[in-house]
This record gives structure tokens, C-alpha cells and sequence, in this order.
């Protein structure tokens, strides 16, 4: 078929055109088939990843794909059925499919008939240079960060990953739904025998990123992350990064959805409307904030709208799928998870507000506290309570009378989030941030009190 | 599909590639889940493609795509060697390779029943009878279960002259009941925790399970939680179910035993191993009861890290790793073997689909039972905490700290459990640890423990693991931590 052929040719993402190609045989297999509503989810990428250790590049992929995902209803069952094959056979086989395991399923009488056209706004989110980015410049870009690290006897590992990705969807009822977009990230850890540090941006566009900067924050910050001292456990005042600050709040996303709140597992049970954070603390969903990424609508082709989650402390508003906001009595806000699932929605564009402060200034401004780079492998303790371990990594310093005194050897923390962010004395601007843990979000880096290491590691 | 890995095998080299290999897969997955007695998600997919690895100037390049005609093939296999040649502007010496055999063969691991054979509506039905079989239970607020079934295959062939197809099916399932009480959340699951328990198997393995028969005890337990005493914060002796043990094998053991770890490969994600080199033979890393196996062998188990052959064509092979206490060995591949003059790649490149380079994972990394029932464990401890099912897990990036906790724990004194405790934990530092483990149970007591969800590599891979595991006793172990001040 057309969109294949384009494929070998040009090793790019296929048009509209062809997108919608698909689409329609889809959804006339499925009329054929006996479907009495039909979806359709087109996904497709093409990614490249550059990864360097020990000052070398040592692996370096690339991939591209197409994933057709059906969803068929039958007597009020659905269920979904995904090929990457695209060929018209295939496409049949996963019609039938789908509907095979919608028969087999019971009745859902609550299910929702599948929507109608719906209205997006637009949102520009593709780099035609981030798309083209290459192997030979991702390499050369690579190769200054490793001679960053040479020149100060350290040893440079990351990553230098560019891509491009559409989404399509289309229903029986007239609904279509189309969003592309790239993404580029570098990400460094400079390794200064036995201290490290790290260094990380992700954007829409590769020439928001400056991979040799990056380079030399982290050989810089490796260099003071040596003669680690070991603190002993207590409660301190932290300033965090907002790498740190990203893959601890990171945590709470889930908490917003409505359907977590009705299975009685989200931290803000009994908790909407009260002053639950800091009076300084508000968080957005917004997927049309400029720093964000991700298509304006969700898994059923809802149009994702703003939603105030959190308003001076007080959690306000939830975020709801069509499901969960006929059973709320609320209104939808096109956060819904492709169905069938049984976790209903989530908030995927978080925005936190910001401050006027900075990490200097923080600094500057603390008698004794702790600078935290980054934290690593969070955990979930306590589900109500919101209590989450982790340790941190990749440079942790001891503030002492307003400057970096030394090195601190890592600690384990056990920290509410609640407490975390009801503890907050000053934020610096929002900004987009990337780590390990949490996807991208929209967040600030943060000076609070009484946080809990509860025990230090070897190094 | 021989055909196409030749067509990628023939244009690496005509394009420059010294060493090339090519992997087709077919992978087709059934996911079914239930919550608070409906059907949550029910969801097939199959997915089918060809990855490239090749070698050239002296360095590594790998492409994968879709497209598997012979136009598509050999423009992917054209795209890994300009890749290579890329990663050459960057590289600080050549790549070089342990010898291998080459192999053909064609290797299916055994099953009874395939899942994808029996009626999607039994299913079903099991798991929705589990689930309200908990629901039953009144202070129960959320029941879930879910069911996954994965057939793969692959076609291997290296042009050291490999051809090498295995097909696996992976089965799994577990359920859970949640419990909300004023301000708290419990949870018990079975047969484990996050997905239940996975095996290179057919569908024998969930009806061995026996769901409907824990189902009650499961619910019950979540509600009697929240009169639990709590944990106390103390220092001593510490008994762990198999299943807790298990991931404690895999966190502590299995990741710093990674060659690419160790070499500084994964410094940038999953981190680096405090088992430096030096290490190797040198340390004693646990007790003298402490005997650890890396073993792919179908004869160790139908674990999720059973296999004929690695992902690089090697043949499945058991390592030691831990014997009598000390430390003999790691994981490798044929690259990272070259790098510390290992004369074998212990066989443990594995990858996720087609569209994923292979990558260093645990295989199955088990410790070996001792003797003794369970029973016989508590009755020889005078006071101490049995804790079981793990509810969160956590370590340091070089695998040193950590601390775990347990959806549940049991007071022991004079060699009974005399109450239940809630929010139990456990921390420690991984060599201390192992080496106060004074006591393992026997081999009927051993489970061959299925970890579906260990994530590493970027992009991020996510591969099952095995940790076989029997009951265990630790002393001088800090309990209590995770809670103690909130």
C-alpha cells in the first residue's frame, strides 16, 4: 500500500493523506466485520539514539514503525486488538481480532457510545531540523562533550537520542484526529573517580539544546562532587534542582485522576478542597503550554483541555474521561486513557508555578542545608501519605552560611510528598525539566525545610 | 524469514561490516485485567520486525525496522553499517569479540496448555470469580486481577554462520485486594506483588496457582492490616518469604553483577556496580551458606530468563556467581568478556523485541536452597520479623544501600509468629546483608520467582528475570526505617 511504499523511499513519517488511507480501510473492515463502532489508533516513529561511555560512543540505534491499534464495540463489548502490519490482511485479522474479544467479554452496560467529530486547537510542535538530525551529528556533538571530559581527566557517558513520531486516530462516528511532533535530548554524567555528576535537557527542538554547555555543567559540578563527607541522618533544609524536584513530584500525577480518587487509592482522598501544600503551591495540566510536548487530545479523540489541578495549596479540580466525568456528574477534560483500561485518565502535562528565586539565590540565603543535583530509583512507601524512598545521586553538597562548603556522600530519604510541598520557602521560575523517573513536566527548582534522610550509602 | 536475515546479513557486508547478526521477531501478547469486579483492560497485539547489529570500522551500529521485504531489509542493514561508521567518529579503540561458535538449531522451551488455545471467556471468568471472591470481603475497597500470556519468536543468524530460531510463551497473573481506612491504604497481593507470577510457561501455571483458593485469605488479610501493630524501628533478625527474597537477589546481586555495568556502560541511567574488578575472587560477598547461580539452562526451571541461546547466538549457560560465600563471577557478553580476558561470553545479551539492541540482562540469578521447612525457620528464632510480598523497592545507582518494604510482616518470639505488623521495612548495605544470612530453607521450598518488569537500557528495555529463592533468615538487620519519624 501507499503508506509502505513511501516509507522505504523516504524514511520519513507518511502524510495525512496516507494516514487517512488507513484509517478508512480500518473502519470499513470493520463495518464489514459486523462492528457496530469501530476506532482507530495510527502510531508511527522513527527514533535514533546515540549512547557513549568510558569517553566513546558504544551503541548507536535507530528505529522506525508503524503500530495500528483497533478498538471494535459489539452489543455494548468492546475490546482492542494492535499489529504493526499494515498490509490489508493484517489489518483485517486484527479487526477480527478485536471483535473476537469483544464477544467474548460480558455486556459493560456503562460503556459510552464513541464520539462524534470533535474541535482541536493546533498545536506546532515539529523541528523539521530535529527530524533530519543525523548519526554524523549526533557523533560530532558526542565527541566535544567526551573532549570536554578528557580535558579534566574525566569520564563522559550519555546519551544523544532525535526523533520524529505521529499519532492518527479516527472512529466510525466521523471523529479524526491528527498531531506530529520531534523531540531531541542529551543527557551527561561526567565521571570524576569516585565522585560523578549529571547534566540533562530534552526539547521539542534540537537547537534548544547545547550539548558541549551541558557537557561542561557536569564536569564542573564533578569536580566539586569529590572528598565526599558523610552527614548523619536528620532532617534538612534541601534545595532542589528541578531534575530533583521533577522525579519527586513526579509521583503525584496520578493522584489527580478522577478514577483514582473513586478507587479510593489517590493521596487526595478525603483531601479536594483543603489546604493540603504550601500557599505558594499551584500545578496546572496544560499540554499547550509553549514548554510542553504531546498531542491536544487524548485516547478517545477528546480535545485536552487546561485543568487547575492545585490553587494557593488547596487541590481544586480533578481530571476526568468521558467515562469518569458521566459518572462524576462533571464535565470531561479530555484526559482519558485509550480504552478498554481500568486507570481511566491522568494528567500527562503538568505545569507547576514558579518563583522568583534561584538556585543562587537559594544558596545565598541558607545557613546550612543540602543542594540536591538529582534523585534516583523513587519508590512509593506509603500510597496515602504519599511517603516516597529514593537516594541521591550525582552530587549532593552541604550549604553552609549562603556557599557550597564540600561534598556530601549520598543519602537515603523517606519524604512525604505532602510534607515536601507544605515545607516550600522559595522557587525559582518554572522551566521545562527532564530526569529519569517522571516524564517531562513543567517545574521549578525548590528551597524547603525538614527533609528526611533517614540513612547515608559508601560514596 | 532466513531469506531476509541472508539479504541483511549479505548487504552489512558488501557495505563494509566486519561482523554483522540479524533478528527477526515475532512477538504477540494477550493482556487481560479486572477491577472491582469488571473487565478493566482486554487487549491483543502482535508486533513483527528485523534488528540489525553490525560491526564496522571498528565499531558498533544497529538499525531495526518493520518493513520485512528484501528492499526493506537491506536499507535497514545499510543504515546499521552507516551508523557503525558514525559511532567510528567517536570511538577510542576497536570493538573486539570472545570467539563463538556458530550454531543452527531450532530450540522451543516446553508448555502444557497454550493460553492462546483456551477460550478467552475462561479467562475471564477466573479472574473475574478472584475478584469477587475478594470484593466478598467486607473493608475492601479496590480488587484487582490481571492475566498476560506472550508467544515469541525469533530467527537468529550472525554471519559467524548462525541460524538459530527459539519460540517461548511467558504466562502470568496475579490478584490484589486494597483496602481504605481514615488514612490509610493496605494492600495484599499473591502470588507476588506489581503482576503476580510469571514463568516460561503455558497456561498450567495459572491454574497451579489456584487463585480462587487465596483469594479470601488475600482480602482478609488487607483489611486486618489496619489493625495491625506497627513495625517497630530496631535492629535484628529478619526472616523473608521467597518471593521478597527474590527481588532482593535481583537488586542486590543480579544488577551489580552486570559486566556493562561494572565497565562504566550504564554510568549515565541505570549506574555503575560497587563490583570493581579487584572485587572478582577477592571478596567474600556473603555468608558461607551464600551459593548463587547465574543459570539459563531449562534444566535450572521454566524461569523468565530460560533460553537456548542469548540474543548474540552464545549457548545457555549456569555461572557462578556467589559460591560458599565468594564472589566468582559476573554476567558478560562477547565484547565485555574480550574487555576483562574471560576466554567465553557467559550468554546473557538479550533484548526486548526486534526494534531493540541486545543488551547485558540477568538471566536467572538464583540463590540455591539450603534445607529446612519454613516452619523449622521460625521455630528456631527467638525473636525477630517475618516479613512477605514486597510493596516497595529501592537502590543505590552502584548497589550498595538500599531498603525494601513488605505489604506484610509477622511478629516471631520464642519461635512463633504471635501477631501481624503493617508498613514493614528492611534496609541495608548489600555485602553486610548477605553476609549475616545464617539460615536458608530446602529445595522444596525453593520457587523459581518471575520478575516481568526489570527496566534498563536507553532506550529503556524492560526483560523478565528469574530469582529462585527459598525462605531466608538475616541478623542484625535495621527494620523499621521507611516509617519511623512520619
Amino acid at each position: 500500500m501507499a503508506m509502505t511504499k513511501h516509507k522505504v523511499e523516504a524514511g520519513a513519517l507518511s502524510s495525512p493523506r496516507e494516514l487517512k488511507k488507513v484509517i478508512d480501510l480500518v473502519l470499513r473492515l470493520g463495518r464489514l466485520a459486523g462492528a457496530q463502532e469501530t476506532e482507530v489508533h495510527l502510531d508511527e516513529t522513527i527514533d535514533a539514539l546515540t549512547r557513549f561511555a568510558n569517553n566513546a560512543i558504544h551503541q548507536n540505534v535507530a528505529e522506525e514503525g508503524v503500530t495500528v491499534s483497533v478498538r471494535t464495540v459489539v452489543d455494548r463489548r468492546t475490546a482492542r486488538a494492535t499489529t504493526n502490519r499494515v498490509d490489508e490482511d493484517s489489518l483485517r485479522r486484527a479487526v477480527a481480532a478485536s471483535l473476537e474479544l469483544a464477544h467474548s467479554r460480558p455486556q459493560n452496560p456503562k460503556l459510552l457510545p464513541m464520539p462524534g467529530k470533535q474541535r482541536y486547537r493546533e498545536v506546532n510542535r515539529f523541528s523539521r531540523e530535529t527530524a533530519l538530525l543525523g548519526p554524523e551529528q549526533r557523533a560530532r556533538a558526542v565527541k566535544r562533550a567526551c573532549e570536554v571530559a578528557m580535558r579534566s581527566g574525566q569520564v563522559a557517558a550519555g546519551i544523544f537520542s532525535s526523533g520524529q513520531s505521529q499519532l492518527a486516530m479516527g472512529n466510525s462516528h466521523g471523529l479524526l484526529a491528527t498531531h506530529r511532533q520531534t523531540h531531541a535530548e542529551f543527557s551527561v554524567t561526567m565521571q570524576d573517580d569516585p565522585a560523578a555528576s549529571w547534566a540533562k535537557a530534552n526539547s521539542g527542538n534540537v537547537r534548544r539544546i547545547d550539548p558541549e554547555s551541558l557537557a561542561r555543567r557536569a564536569s564542573e559540578k564533578a569536580k566539586m562532587a569529590k572528598d565526599a563527607q558523610e552527614l548523619p541522618p536528620g532532617k534538612y533544609t534541601v534545595i532542589l534542582e528541578p531534575a530533583a524536584v521533577l522525579d519527586l513530584v513526579g509521583f503525584l500525577f496520578y493522584d489527580f485522576a478522577a478514577t483514582a480518587l473513586e478507587d479510593q487509592r489517590s493521596c487526595l482522598n478525603q483531601r479536594m478542597g483543603k489546604q493540603v501544600f504550601g500557599q505558594n503551591i499551584a500545578i496546572m495540566d496544560d499540554v499547550y503550554h509553549p514548554l510542553q510536548l504531546g498531542a491536544p487530545f487524548d485516547g478517545e479523540g477528546m480535545a485536552r483541555e487546561r485543568v487547575r489541578l492545585v490553587e494557593a495549596g488547596i487541590p481544586k479540580n480533578l481530571v476526568y474521561s468521558r467515562s469518569s466525568a458521566k459518572k462524576a456528574g462533571k464535565k470531561n477534560t479530555g484526559h482519558g486513557f485509550a480504552l478498554p483500561n481500568e486507570y481511566g485518565e491522568a494528567p500527562m502535562n503538568l505545569v507547576f508555578g514558579g518563583g522568583d528565586s534561584s538556585v543562587e539565590r537559594m544558596i545565598a540565603g541558607t545557613d546550612r542545608g543540602l543542594l540536591v543535583t538529582r534523585v534516583w530509583y523513587i519508590r512509593e512507601v506509603d500510597p496515602y501519605e504519599k511517603i516516597m524512598t529514593g537516594m541521591t545521586r550525582d552530587g549532593l553538597f552541604l550549604v553552609e552560611n549562603g556557599k557550597v562548603q564540600k561534598a556530601v556522600r549520598n543519602f537515603r530519604f523517606n519524604q512525604s510528598l505532602i510534607e515536601l510541598l507544605q515545607n516550600v520557602q522559595e522557587m525559582g521560575p518554572a522551566v521545562r525539566t527532564t530526569a529519569e523517573e517522571a516524564f517531562e513536566m513543567v517545574v521549578p527548582a525548590m528551597k524547603a525545610t525538614g527533609f528526611h534522610f533517614t540513612e547515608p550509602t559508601k560514596f | 524469514m532466513w531469506d531476509l536475515t541472508a539479504a541483511a546479513l549479505e548487504t552489512a557486508k558488501l557495505r563494509g561490516a566486519k561482523y554483522t547478526d540479524a533478528r527477526i521477531m515475532h512477538l504477540r501478547q494477550r493482556d487481560l485485567t479486572t477491577k472491582n469486579g469488571e473487565v478493566g483492560t482486554l487487549a491483543e497485539s502482535e508486533s513483527v520486525g528485523i534488528g540489525v547489529r553490525a560491526l564496522a570500522s571498528g565499531a558498533w551500529g544497529f538499525a531495526s525496522t518493520d518493513q520485512l521485504t528484501g528492499q526493506g531489509v537491506a536499507r535497514c542493514a545499510a543504515k546499521a553499517v552507516a551508523i557503525a561508521k558514525a559511532s567510528a567518529l567517536a570511538k577510542r579503540g576497536e570493538v573486539k569479540m570472545v570467539d563463538e561458535a556458530a550454531f543452527i538449531d531450532s530450540w522451543q522451551a516446553p508448555l502444557e496448555k497454550d493460553p492462546f488455545e483456551i477460550p478467552l471467556a475462561a479467562q475471564l471468568d477466573l479472574l473475574l470469580k478472584a475478584d469477587a471472591a475478594m470484593r466478598a470481603v467486607k473493608g475492601v475497597t479496590l480488587t484487582e486481577t490481571d492475566m498476560q500470556f506472550r508467544k515469541i519468536d525469533s530467527w537468529f543468524a550472525s554471519s559467524l554462520g548462525s541460524k538459530i530460531h527459539q519460540r517461548k510463551l511467558i504466562s502470568g497473573c496475579g490478584i490484589a485486594a486494597t483496602s481504605f481506612k481514615e488514612s490509610e491504604i493496605q494492600k495484599r497481593s499473591y502470588p507476588n506483588s506489581f503482576g503476580g507470577q510469571y514463568a516460561l510457561a503455558g497456561y498450567e501455571l495459572i491454574e497451579s496457582l489456584d487463585l480462587l483458593r487465596h483469594a479470601p485469605r488475600v482480602a482478609d488479610e488487607s483489611v486486618a492490616l489496619h489493625s495491625a501493630l506497627q513495625c517497630p524501628e530496631t535492629t535484628g533478625t529478619l526472616l523473608l518469604d521467597g518471593s521478597q527474597l527474590g527481588l532482593q537477589i535481583h537488586e542486590s546481586v543480579g544488577h551489580p553483577i552486570e559486566l556493562d555495568r561494572v565497565l562504566g556502560q550504564e554510568a549515565n541511567f541505570a549506574g555503575t556496580s560497587f563490583l570493581t574488578l579487584d572485587k572478582l575472587n577477592t571478596l567474600k560477598y556473603g555468608s558461607e551458606i551464600v551459593n548463587v547461580v547465574a543459570d539459563a539452562r531449562l534444566a535450572h526451571g521454566p524461569g523468565l530468563g530460560t533460553f537456548a541461546y542469548d540474543d548474540e547466538g552464545v549457548p545457555a549457560q549456569c555461572t557462578d556467581i556467589i559460591k560458599d560465600g565468594q564472589f566468582r563471577g559476573y554476567l558478560s557478553n562477547r565484547e565485555t568478556a574480550k574487555l576483562i580476558g574471560l576466554s567465553r561470553s557467559s550468554g546473557t545479551m538479550r533484548t526486548e523485541s526486534w526494534n531493540r539492541l541486545p543488551i547485558i540482562r540477568m538471566t536467572n540469578i538464583s540463590l540455591k536452597p539450603g534445607s529446612g521447612t519454613p516452619d523449622e525457620l521460625v521455630e528456631s528464632t527467638d525473636d525477630g520479623i517475618w516479613m512477605e510480598t514486597n510493596r516497595s523497592w529501592s537502590i543505590d545507582d552502584r548497589r550498595y544501600q538500599f531498603q525494601f518494604s513488605t505489604e506484610i510482616g509477622w511478629e516471631i518470639k520464642g519461635g512463633k509468629k504471635v501477631r501481624m505488623l503493617k508498613n514493614p521495612s528492611y534496609s541495608g548495605i548489600t555485602t553486610e546483608f548477605w553476609n549475616s544470612c545464617d539460615a536458608i530453607c530446602g529445595p522444596k521450598h525453593w520457587t523459581l520467582w518471575g520478575t516481568p518488569n526489570c527496566g534498563k537500557g536507553q532506550p529503556m528495555q524492560t526483560m523478565g528475570t528469574g530469582h529462585g529463592a527459598a525462605p531466608a533468615r538475616f541478623r542484625n538487620i535495621k527494620m523499621g526505617t521507611a516509617f519511623a519519624g512520619h
